[in-house]
Order: C-alpha cells, then sequence, then structure tokens
C-alpha cells in the first residue's frame, strides 16, 4: 500500500474549512494526513454572519468547524499560529512558533484583508475594520463610550456592519463613494429603494461622498470631513470598502501574483508550482479575484477533487447573490445592468412613500426578441428570485408577456412562472453546487427521499446559499405527485397538523384522551396511524398505562397485548436485561419459562433473550413468573426505549476507561418505557474500541480518559448511519443531562416513524442547531426538556406489572369472549434445531407438521 | 347455495355489548369458527372473520379500529390493510374480503349470525 502523503492547508478560513470538510466526507484522508493552519485563536466561523455576534450569538454557534472533522484522526489543526515562510525546494512551511512541517501538496487559502483607504488621521483609535471576531470584539469594547458609528463602504459586507453598530445602540450611518448603496449588485432605481428601506429603519446613508480625513480630538474620533466640504459627526469609524487579497506568502516563495493581486492558479485552482494550490480569496482566476464565498467554495471542491485523482475544474463563478440586508431582500443575477445589446428592460418600481420599508423595485432584462431572460434585478422583495434565476440559468423561453414576471402577484391569480415541473433535466437548479434538476429527480427516485433535507443531503442541493431550496422543494413536490406519493404533511385524514403540532396541541392545551383530541382538533374517528401515534404522544406526556380504558383501543397489537406480534400471531416476550447484564438465577428463570411453555429461544441483537411461541392467553402467566423473578417489562413491543447495550468496561476489560457497564444500566433505567416516534436503541462502550457499538445508536456513549464523549442520530435499520458527536468529555450528570434535552426535544419535534437519524437529517441547522439547543439552550427549552424528563422517571412503572395486578386489562388477554377456557389450536409448528417455529403453508399443507401446541400449558 | 334454499339463521350469543372497550374488537368462537366482533363508539356492533387473509393468522379481532373517509374499518394488525367493517371488503385490495356476520344487540347481549353461505 502506498504511504500517506500530507497536505498542508494555510488558512482556516471559511473556504479553508470547506477544504477540510470535503477533504473527510470524501474519504481524501484515507490517502491524506492534512495539516490545517488557522492564525486566528478560533476555528473557522461564519464570517458572513457577523453582525450575528454582534446580537449575542456566541463564537460557538457561528464555529464552522465539525468536531468530526477538526478531531478526524488524519487532520491534524494549528491554531493560534501563522505560517510565516514557504520553502518549496525543501517542500516545507514554517510558522511563526518556529514549527516546521512538510507537505506532499500545499494549499493557500489565505483570504483577504479588509481594504483601509488611505484617509488622514484615519488609523488609530477609535477606526477598525470588519473582518474577524477579534475585529468585532475590539468594536464592542469600542462602542460603549460612543454616540455615533460610521461605516466607510455601502457594499454588502457594509451594510452588514452597519447592522452591528445599530445592534450596539449607536445611531449609525453608512458612507459610499459611489452614487448608490450596493454599486456592483443593484442600479440608481434599486440603490434608492434600498436606500429608502435603510433610512427607515433610521440609518443615515450618504453616497457619492469621499472621506478625506477623519477628525480627532487627542486619541479620539470626533468625526469626517468629505471632499465636496460637507462633514459627518462620529465617534467611531469602520472601514468596509473592500478587499485585498493575501498573497504575501506567495509572493515571498516566487509564485506569480495577479495584476490586481491574488496567486494565479489555473482552472485546476493550481499555481505554476503543481504542488501548490490556491483558493477563495487569495486566489486570482482568469484575473479575478472572488470576494464572495460561494466561488471559494468551489476551488475547494476542485482541490479536494483534484487531490484525490480527480480532473474538476474551476471555470469561473455565478455571481448571483441573494441578501437580505437589514432586514431588505436584496438579489441580482445574471446581466443585471444590461449591459447585452439591444437588451430590453423590464421594471416594476413601487415606492410606497408612506412606507418606504415595504417598497419594492424588481428589474427583468430580456433579449431584444423577448425570449430570454438576461438578468435581473430585486429589492425589496426577492421571493421570485429562485425561479427568475432558474429561468435565466436554463435559457428557457420566456412566456408571451414577459412583463406580467416583475408585476407583483394578483391574489388568487396564479404564478406567470413557470414551475418546477416546466425545467429540463438538464437545468442546474443550484448553481453553488452544480446540481441539475435531473441529478435531483433521480436522487429522488432512486432513494425514495421524501424531504428537501434528504435531497440536500444526498445531492448537496441548497447547501450552499440555500436560495435554490424553493425550487428543490418544488421539483420534490412534482416527483412525488407524479409517484402517488401524498406530499401533505397532515398525520392522516383525521388530522390536518404534523406529528409536531399535535404534540405540541397535546401538551400546550393539556389533552389527555384521543376523544378529546379528534373532537377539538381533527375529525371522523382516527384510524391506524393517527391512533398509535396519539397514544405514543399522551403517554410520553402524561405517562399514564397504555391499556386504561380511554388508551387500549388506540394502541396496535404490540402495545395492546404488551408482546411483539408474530407472523403466526403468537407473541414473542421481551423482558428488560438492563445494560446486557443479569445474575445466573434470573437467566435460569428465563430458561425455565422458555422450556415450561416451549418458546423458542433467541439472543437478540440488543442483549437481551427473546421468547417466541407465546399464546395471547399465555402471556399474563408468562408474565406473572418473570415479575416474581424481579424481571421488568423490556418495551421490546412498543416505539419506545428498547436496550443500553454496554461491553464489560473497566470492570473487567484490560483496557477499558470508565464503567460503561454501570452507566448502561443507569440509562436505561433512567429511560425504559419513554415512548418516542420511533424505537430508541442507547449504547455504552467502555473505550474508543467501541465494543457496544454505540455509534450506531440514536445515543451512544464513549468512554474516555476524562469522561465521557456524547455520539446523536446513530442507527441501524435500512439506512445505516453512524451517529455524530455532540459533546466531549462529560461528567456522568451532564451527559445525562445531555440526553435528557435530546431525547424530550427529538420526541417533541420529530414525525410519526421518524427515527433520530432522519430527523437530525432534516433538521434545519442541522447538529450545529442541535448542538445550540442541547449544549448552550440557545431556545430556553432546557429545563422544560428535562423536567418533561423527570416527570417520565418518576412517573415510571412496569406496564406488565400494572396489567397482573388489574383484573380488567387482564380480561382482554383471553382468547374467546364466550369461552374463556378454550385455546387457539389452529397453531402448528415444525422443530427445527431443536426448538419450534411456526409452519409454513407448504408445511402445512403436507402435513409435516411435527408440533402442534400442547393446550394445557398456561391454562388459567 | 342456490336460490331458494331455506335457511335458518343461527345466532349465538357472545358477550354483554358493554363487555368490548368501545373502538375495539374481541375474539369469539361461533359454531367453531372464529369471528372478530367489534364495538364502534356509538354503540354499533360488526363481525368478520377473525383470519386475516394476508398473514394467514387469526389476529383481525386485535386490529385497530377507525374510519377511511367515513367508512368504519378494522386494520389487520399484521400488514395493516383496511376491511370495511360492513361488508368485510379489503379497502386495499378489491379481490379479497372477509366473510362479514349479521349482528344484533338483544338486551344488552351481542349476538352474531354464524356464516350464512360464503360471501362473495
Amino acid at each position: 500500500m502506498q504511504s500517506k502523503q500530507t497536505v498542508v492547508v494555510i488558512g482556516n478560513g471559511m473556504v479553508g474549512q470547506k477544504l477540510l470538510d470535503v477533504l473527510v466526507e470524501d474519504g481524501a484522508t484515507d490517502r491524506w494526513d492534512v495539516v490545517a493552519f488557522g492564525e486566528e485563536r478560533h476555528l473557522a466561523y461564519d464570517r458572513v454572519n457577523l453582525s450575528a455576534y454582534v446580537a449575542g450569538a456566541s463564537a460557538a454557534e457561528l464555529n464552522l468547524a465539525a468536531p468530526e472533522v477538526v478531531g478526524h484522526p488524519a487532520v491534524r489543526m494549528v491554531v493560534g499560529d501563522r505560517v510565516v515562510a514557504i520553502d518549496r525546494d525543501a517542500r516545507t512551511v514554517t510558522a511563526e512558533s518556529g514549527q516546521v512541517v512538510c507537505y506532499d501538496a500545499l494549499v493557500l487559502a489565505t483570504g483577504s484583508t479588509p481594504f483601509v483607504p488611505p484617509v488622514a488621521g484615519g488609523d488609530g483609535p477609535g477606526c477598525f475594520v470588519y473582518r474577524t471576531l477579534d475585529d468585532l470584539d475590539a468594536i464592542i469594547a469600542h462602542a460603549p463610550d460612543c454616540g455615533t458609528g460610521v461605516v466607510i463602504g455601502g457594499g454588502l459586507l457594509g451594510l452588514e456592519a452597519a447592522n452591528a453598530l445599530r445592534q450596539l445602540g449607536l445611531e449609525t450611518h453608512v458612507v459610499e463613494f459611489a452614487p448608490r448603496l450596493m454599486p456592483v449588485q443593484v442600479d440608481d432605481a434599486g440603490g434608492s429603494v434600498l436606500r429608502s428601506a435603510i433610512e427607515a429603519i433610521g440609518i443615515g446613508v450618504h453616497t457619492a461622498k469621499v472621506t478625506t480625513e477623519v477628525r480627532r480630538d487627542g486619541d479620539r474620533v470626533t468625526g469626517l470631513a468629505f471632499a465636496d466640504g460637507t462633514d459627518l459627526v462620529a465617534d467611531l469609524v469602520v472601514y468596509s470598502a473592500g478587499i485585498r487579497p493575501r498573497d504575501d506568502l506567495a509572493r515571498s516563495c516566487g509564485l506569480e501574483v495577479g495584476e490586481r493581486g491574488g496567486v494565479v492558479v489555473d482552472d485546476a485552482c493550481r499555481t505554476a508550482d503543481p504542488r501548490v494550490y490556491a483558493v477563495g480569496e487569495c486566489a486570482s482566476h482568469q484575473g479575478r479575484v472572488y470576494g464572495l464565498v460561494a466561488p471559494g467554495y468551489s476551488m475547494a471542491r476542485v482541490v479536494a477533487d483534484r487531490l484525490t485523482g480527480g480532473d474538476a475544474t474551476f471555470t469561473g463563478a455565478d455571481l448571483s447573490t441573494k441578501l437580505k440586508l437589514l432586514g431588505v431582500d436584496v438579489a441580482s443575477f445574471g446581466d443585471a445592468h444590461a449591459t447585452t445589446p439591444g437588451a430590453r428592460i423590464l421594471t416594476w418600481h413601487d415606492a410606497c412613500p408612506s412606507d418606504p420599508s415595504v417598497a419594492t423595485y424588481k428589474k427583468l432584462v430580456v433579449s431584444g426578441d423577448g425570449l430570454r431572460l438576461l438578468g435581473g434585478m430585486l429589492v425589496g422583495d426577492a421571493s421570485d428570485y429562485a425561479s427568475l434565476h432558474q429561468l435565466h440559468a436554463s435559457g428557457a423561453t420566456l412566456p408571451a408577456h414577459p412583463e406580467l414576471l416583475v408585476l407583483p402577484s394578483l391574489a388568487g391569480a396564479s404564478s406567470p412562472l413557470p414551475g418546477a415541473g416546466a425545467m429540463d433535466d438538464g437545468a442546474t437548479v443550484c448553481t453553488c453546487n452544480n446540481v441539475t434538476k435531473g441529478a435531483i429527480c433521480a436522487a429522488i427516485t432512486d432513494c425514495a427521499l421524501t424531504t428537501v433535507g434528504e435531497v440536500r443531503d444526498a445531492t448537496r442541493a441548497g447547501s450552499t446559499c440555500g436560495s435554490c431550496t424553493p425550487l428543490i422543494s418544488g421539483i420534490l413536490d412534482d416527483e412525488l405527485t407524479r409517484a402517488g406519493v401524498a406530499v401533505d404533511r397532515s398525520l392522516c385524514e383525521h388530522f390536518p397538523h404534523t406529528r409536531q403540532e399535535l404534540f405540541d396541541i397535546v401538551r400546550v392545551r393539556r389533552v389527555r384522551t384521543f376523544a378529546e383530541l379528534v373532537a377539538g382538533w381533527g375529525t371522523g374517528r382516527g384510524c391506524a396511524v393517527c391512533k398509535p401515534a396519539v397514544a405514543s404522544m399522551l403517554a410520553t406526556l402524561w405517562n399514564e398505562h397504555v391499556l386504561d380504558r380511554d388508551h387500549a383501543s388506540l394502541q396496535d397489537t404490540n402495545d395492546r397485548f404488551l408482546a411483539n406480534l408474530q407472523r403466526d400471531g403468537t407473541y414473542s416476550v421481551v423482558p428488560r436485561v438492563p445494560g446486557g447484564e443479569i445474575t445466573p438465577e434470573r437467566l435460569i428463570v428465563l430458561g425455565e419459562v422458555a422450556r415450561d411453555y416451549d418458546l423458542y429461544t433467541k439472543v437478540t441483537g440488543g442483549q437481551r433473550i427473546d421468547l417466541f411461541g407465546a399464546r395471547l392467553d399465555q402471556l399474563p402467566s408468562i408474565w406473572r413468573r418473570l415479575v416474581d423473578a424481579g424481571f421488568e417489562s423490556g418495551h421490546a413491543y412498543g416505539k419506545s426505549l428498547r436496550t443500553v447495550k454496554s461491553c464489560v468496561g473497566r470492570s473487567w476489560c484490560r483496557y477499558g476507561v470508565q464503567d460503561s457497564t454501570s452507566l448502561a444500566i443507569a440509562l436505561e433505567e433512567r429511560y425504559r418505557g419513554l415512548r418516542s416516534p420511533h424505537k430508541l436503541k442507547l449504547a455504552v462502550s467502555g473505550c474508543s474500541r467501541e465494543c457496544a457499538e454505540a455509534q450506531g445508536k440514536d445515543v451512544g456513549v464513549i468512554a474516555t480518559e476524562a469522561g465521557w464523549n456524547l455520539y446523536v442520530g446513530g442507527n441501524g435499520g435500512m439506512k445505516p448511519q453512524h451517529a455524530v458527536l455532540l459533546a466531549t468529555d462529560l461528567d456522568t450528570a451532564t451527559l445525562v443531562r445531555y440526553i435528557d434535552r435530546f431525547l424530550m426535544f427529538y420526541v417533541r419535534t420529530a414525525d410519526r416513524l421518524e427515527r433520530t437519524a432522519t430527523w437530525l437529517n432534516k433538521l434545519d441547522g442541522g447538529l450545529e442547531h442541535l448542538r445550540r439547543v442541547v449544549v448552550d439552550d440557545s431556545l430556553g427549552l432546557a429545563a422544560e426538556l428535562e423536567a418533561a424528563m423527570d416527570h417520565h422517571v418518576d412517573t415510571y412503572r412496569c406496564e406488565w406489572a400494572a396489567t397482573l395486578d388489574d383484573p380488567a386489562k387482564l380480561a382482554m388477554f383471553t382468547p374467546f369472549v364466550n369461552e374463556p377456557e378454550a385455546v387457539e389450536v389452529d397453531l402448528a409448528y415444525v422443530r427445527e434445531r431443536g426448538q419450534r417455529r411456526p409452519a409454513s403453508a407448504e408445511e402445512r399443507a403436507a402435513s409435516e407438521v411435527a408440533v402442534t401446541v400442547t393446550a394445557g400449558v398456561g391454562g388459567r | 347455495m342456490s336460490a331458494g334454499t331455506e335457511v335458518t339463521t343461527t345466532w349465538v350469543a357472545v358477550c354483554p355489548a358493554e363487555q368490548i372497550v368501545p373502538e375495539t374488537g374481541v375474539c369469539a368462537l361461533v359454531e367453531g369458527e372464529q369471528v372478530a366482533v367489534f364495538r364502534l363508539a356509538d354503540g354499533s356492533v360488526w363481525a368478520l372473520g377473525n383470519l386475516d387473509p394476508f398473514s394467514g393468522a387469526s389476529v383481525m379481532a386485535r386490529g385497530i379500529v377507525g374510519d377511511r373517509a367515513g367508512v368504519p374499518v378494522v386494520a389487520s394488525p399484521v400488514y395493516k390493510q383496511c376491511f370495511d367493517l360492513r361488508t368485510g371488503a379489503c379497502l386495499d385490495d378489491p379481490s379479497v374480503a372477509l366473510p362479514a356476520h349479521r349482528t344484533e344487540v338483544v338486551e344488552g347481549v351481542v349476538l352474531v349470525a354464524a356464516q350464512e353461505g360464503m360471501a362473495t
């Protein structure tokens, strides 16, 4: 086998991190060890949303560096250390700390620095740039002494910065050199709509202003002076006047840089040195430096592909943008400024003097013959962006009256825009990731996808800027409708609500019975879909016995008879064996019961013992013996907690670092009986050898030297998926708290029969959002979720013990209502490997049946 | 059974209606045949053969009772096909039907008619 090579990535910004993500995701780490340098003290974060940090988001919430990537065994992260030299002959990089790392391939992802225009008095206290979390910390620290903040630069980042200053409580102004805001994206009319909307929220806008001086009184900034003789009072200045590529490392090691800066790269994102690549804002491709993240992401994917022997190319980027700045939609695509000869311009401009914040401007640029959409611009209302952008990208013929496309849709009128169904299969839906409609349709059909989240995961469409999500949703609805799948998210015909909505209704309105719920929020009498689903919600929330008179009729057969229905109509019995630990005495009881009732016996995958072939009438007497021996219901029948698998951990194992068995038992006893949308399995491994296979479970815990690592969202089933790391090195109390929160959050928000893996795949914001909810309590729900779990734990009672104590419930186990002593006789078995199993239809027909059930055993 | 044949219906008293939890079924032996007897919340009582034709297991009485577009149904507990409680017709596969039995409730007692010939 070829030995592994090393790729060094310089820079851990958004693009550098994307490269690491793709390398790990695509398995390039089998071939490459990755060393990534980041000069900031933070791992990669979402720079595009920096103003959220000012609004109170934590650095952790902006974090883009997933632990499974930066903690990957083939990835070494070096943060807070800047690479200062590259030796291309020796193939080494040297960092400020003095460490030297050899490379086989090198990727420059050093990004850019903000451009600070040369202005008298312009560098010193009170003047800032807007680029990093440290920049923001400096602004936040300075702001309390200030009344007025000015942003120099009215581009998209400038408006983001203005948003930040506004959130800091400063009177805020934006100063732009060009005659309008966002000069690259919008025209004068669009700029004026944008300006009115921004002014309407109290931000001062000053266009066509050239700043000549930052006035000072000692160390304090006092204002700005402009070339036209006007001035503006200011206490704080933020520059956002463009970027300059950071190409100094490349220059110093002799790589060619472009006219306007940036390391020159070819279509493979490779510099003149075949071992050195450059991506993102430090790269110059065909003389162009891109100041947007999406082209950087495309470059990162090209390099990842090249490193694994692929031949992907970067051939320029679609500069279409859709943003929401200061609450105002701004979008532009294609030839928005109508530079194509003969182009016709169609505009709709609603200035709305009474409420400038709702003003809209729409502009379409159409070919001279009126057949093609060349570009467009939307300000104030960009809801048609995805469809229009697609119409442009596909080159499809425009409808007869293209002017209708810019008119606001009239109430009741259908949109003149062609729907997703009208698109060609070759049309690109997601321009960020270059995914066609055909690829999306194929994924929907081949993998039986039913949600936008699943399509996103399977195809990457919509995973970057997300602006094509409405189109994806349209295509999905279209495909599902064509395949005869109902797209309606209603639980069933009896409830026009999703499971999550119903759960909230039951919880908030304190609904106690199905009858109450269907009377108030549904129609009809219910069915095999909604009844068990509602039964599960009632059990989760109120934990009343499932066979209570109001609840018994809702239960699917397994819950109704507290056992698992098998193919011949008999049941299997699975007592709880917490953590898989069982005493010899109890093991003997199981053996005796199995022998006395001639039950087929099998050890399950979840470390329990399954006893098959019990008739309905035998279940109570079997359980009487099991309960007397100290067993509890194993809930093998419910959509509920099944098992917590474990290894022997530190107690016996040479390698175990924690007591995994004790924890598994504690967890199983805590969550036993918890009803959930789908069955739940947990596991605890005592060391990273992972003998309990915890990463294949809904909740997996793996011991570390320092505590417990918590994984969530794994499952076996039809579409196996590994769990993902949620939190590390937890003490036991914190671990249990996090699991409480995770399980209750899942139980409350998942769809009917939705596994944790699917739920997590679909969750808006994904793992990061989940981490914020569970670890940072971003929704403020943690206490409520924990209290809900405490209620469950406090009210737990073994369902079988309670059933045996209640004659009314026991009566349900009578097979024939009019002949209580009769037993089922049309059951037939054959012996195989010393045990009985149901006879097949052929065996019955051929009278090969060797065993019929013994009528006497279990009679009551 | 040819037209004109004298038919004497045999009624079998199964249990007090109150004994069947509303919106559930019980199984009764009617002249040796397993019959699933259902009682709805409105007090009506319906009876179908207990043998699920899709799985071959005698379990229909254990199915969930409900309605589909207003038609009262029971769903097989094995593979979940729905059957019309009034006629035994399978709504998911028109070629399949369960035998349907007439029922009456007399003085609070459920009576089920023994099979009166093969339903077609």
